[in-house]
């Protein structure tokens, strides 16, 4: 099995229905699928769970595009400001419901998905109100030793959406940077969609393949999508657009100062490469680090 | 020196630093924390690592300023980039000596609360734990980092994001939670420790005036004598080396 070539990133998001559930910003404030959850608010596919570690800037969006039922993530906000206001509306008005994590549970969680395994014992947790007040973890002991630990059920997301470096047509990735909670989001979920800077040959791929981070039987569907991660940085390809992330706070207070700012950045473009001409940053690499010569061979 | 040669928070980021001991592993996260590590790898402490739960290794500071801890700066020529489940194993198998947290509400026994605060009959909604109950629970010792507000000093927090020590004296004896708990809070006015898993006074930031500073908080917070650390002191002003660095990693400002 590989993936399906898809025309565009139009036709690969319109495979995901309304009402999955999607992992995505798995690699933290790095290559988060931005131009993705873009276009599943253009789509209008609502009713979404939204599984995440920290979520800078893209659970916010998609809650103030109203396409989100349920998060199940650690922290949502903006890295660089601080409070996400379409999130902390949604909650005080009990207009979504949040499962509280920390990093490491949903890690976890995603993991024991990933393992096959219905849970995952830690110790992390106990004696915090994300514990105490959850109904998703349980207290247990570890039967060998008898310490008290907590146990972390599996999560199997729908979907999980990537943005990569480079993929090939098929679906095998290449994914470096730090990578958060990438692989263990990507074994548990059932699909998995990738945003690549470049669509390369599958010669590239075999040239370097401690570099491949998911194979293509894991894979759904591959868009080519430069820029497909702006304001956030991509190893090698572009810096952190710091400022969008400040304007974004600033303009996003009110839900009716949010529907102008998307009437502009997601529902006022058809897609990235329109987006990108509204970007008047230069974020671009300007001490490139060329990695030591890696030789494999027989 | 003059006290207005140097900013609150850049006098938060000198104590921040002095608090990681050379060959330390310290869990940095957002904010103030990016800074105080580059400081103290940079000086005092040239052998200590930086682990960030996003899957950085890092053993010297990033050759460019930092929003956050996946900016290409901090990736660039880092040891290793990886994984979270990396980075958090590390903590969970007792390998991270010092971890930092922030708060918007902090109690006596070092309960911090990132998740919700009441403001009169509205209870506003905050990002929430990302790693920080993770670090709260399993680091060696934790350093507090907040602005001090007297509305952050709380008889009890309203949500246990990161856990503190037990009430009943015993610190982490009697707590679930199996790292040694906080060990400092740092604010903009004082540096506090803990004894019995209780808040303590253990210096005064220069120029603050050490008795209006205390009433910010509901209750008496004791004093270093009191609890037999010696006297309380005068927090030392970043020296110019310090500053020098802090605004080379942070030159604009933004987080100092």
């Amino acid at each position: 099995m590989s993936a399906e070539p898809s025309e565009s990133l139009s036709d690969a998001v319109s495979r995901i229905p309304p009402g999955s559930s999607v992992a995505t910003g798995l690699a933290l404030e790095h290559a988060i699928p931005f131009a993705a959850g873009h276009e599943l608010a253009r789509q209008g596919i609502d009713d979404l769970t939204l599984i995440g570690p920290i979520s800078d800037l893209l659970f916010d969006q998609l809650i103030g595009c109203g396409a989100v039922s349920r998060v199940r993530a650690a922290w949502v906000g903006n890295v660089s400001a601080g409070t996400g206001y379409r999130f902390r509306e949604a909650v005080e008005n009990d207009e979504i419901d949040v499962e509280n994590h920390s990093n490491f549970s949903i890690a976890l969680a995603l993991r024991a998905g990933a393992l096959g395994v219905p849970f995952l014992p830690t110790r992390s947790l106990l004696g915090s109100d994300v514990f105490a007040e959850s109904d998703c973890f349980e207290a247990g002991t570890d039967p060998f030793g008898g310490e008290e630990v907590a146990y972390v059920p599996a999560i199997e997301p729908d979907w999980a959406i990537v943005h990569a470096q480079r993929a090939s047509p098929e679906g095998d990735v290449h994914l470096w940077g730090n990578t958060g909670i990438v692989d263990p989001a990507v074994g548990a979920a059932e699909n998995v969609l990738v945003t690549a800077e470049e669509v390369v040959d599958p010669e590239t791929i075999h040239s370097d393949p401690s570099r491949t981070a998911i194979t293509r039987e894991q894979v759904s569907a591959v868009v080519e999508c430069p820029w497909g991660a702006h304001p956030s940085p991509v190893a090698g390809h572009y810096n952190r657009d710091n400022e969008y992330y400040l304007r974004y706070h600033g303009a996003t207070d009110t839900q009716a100062a949010f529907d102008e700012w998307a009437d502009e950045w997601v529902y006022g473009v058809d897609d990235r490469e329109e987006y990108m001409r509204g970007v008047d940053a230069d974020l671009s690499i300007t001490e490139p680090t060329v990695a030591a010569e890696v030789r494999y061979g027989q | 020196m003059a006290s207005e040669a140097y900013t609150p928070r850049e006098l938060m980021v000198s104590a921040a630093a002095d608090e990681i001991e050379d060959g330390d592993t310290a869990f940095v996260g957002m904010r103030l924390p990016l800074i105080a590590f580059q400081l103290a790898v940079s000086t005092h402490a040239p052998d200590s690592m930086a682990v960030y739960e996003s899957g950085v290794v890092r053993d010297g500071p990033a050759d460019g300023f930092i929003h956050t801890m996946c900016d290409l700066p901090n990736l660039n020529r880092a040891v290793s980039t990886t994984g979270m489940l990396d980075i958090m194993s590390r903590l969970q198998r007792g390998d991270v000596d010092v971890g930092f947290l922030g708060g918007a509400e902090v109690d006596r026994y070092g309960n911090l609360n990132t998740t919700r605060v009441r403001a009169g009959d509205r209870e506003i909604r905050l990002p929430g734990s990302g790693g920080a109950c993770d670090i709260a629970c399993m680091a060696g010792r934790t350093v507090l980092l907040m602005p001090h507000e007297s509305r952050r000093f709380v008889e009890e927090v309203n949500y246990v994001t990161s856990p503190g020590h037990a009430d009943d004296g015993s610190g982490r004896e009697n707590h679930p939670a199996p790292g040694g708990g906080p060990d400092a809070l740092v604010t903009s006015k004082a540096t506090f420790g803990f004894a019995d898993g209780k808040l303590f006074l253990r210096s005064v930031h220069p120029g603050v005036d050490r008795e209006a500073m205390l009433a910010d908080f509901p209750w008496e917070v004791r004093t270093a004598p009191e609890v037999g650390e010696g006297p309380v002191t005068t927090t030392p002003e970043p020296t110019a080396e310090e500053l020098d660095l802090i605004r080379t990693f942070d030159p604009d400002g933004f987080w100092t």
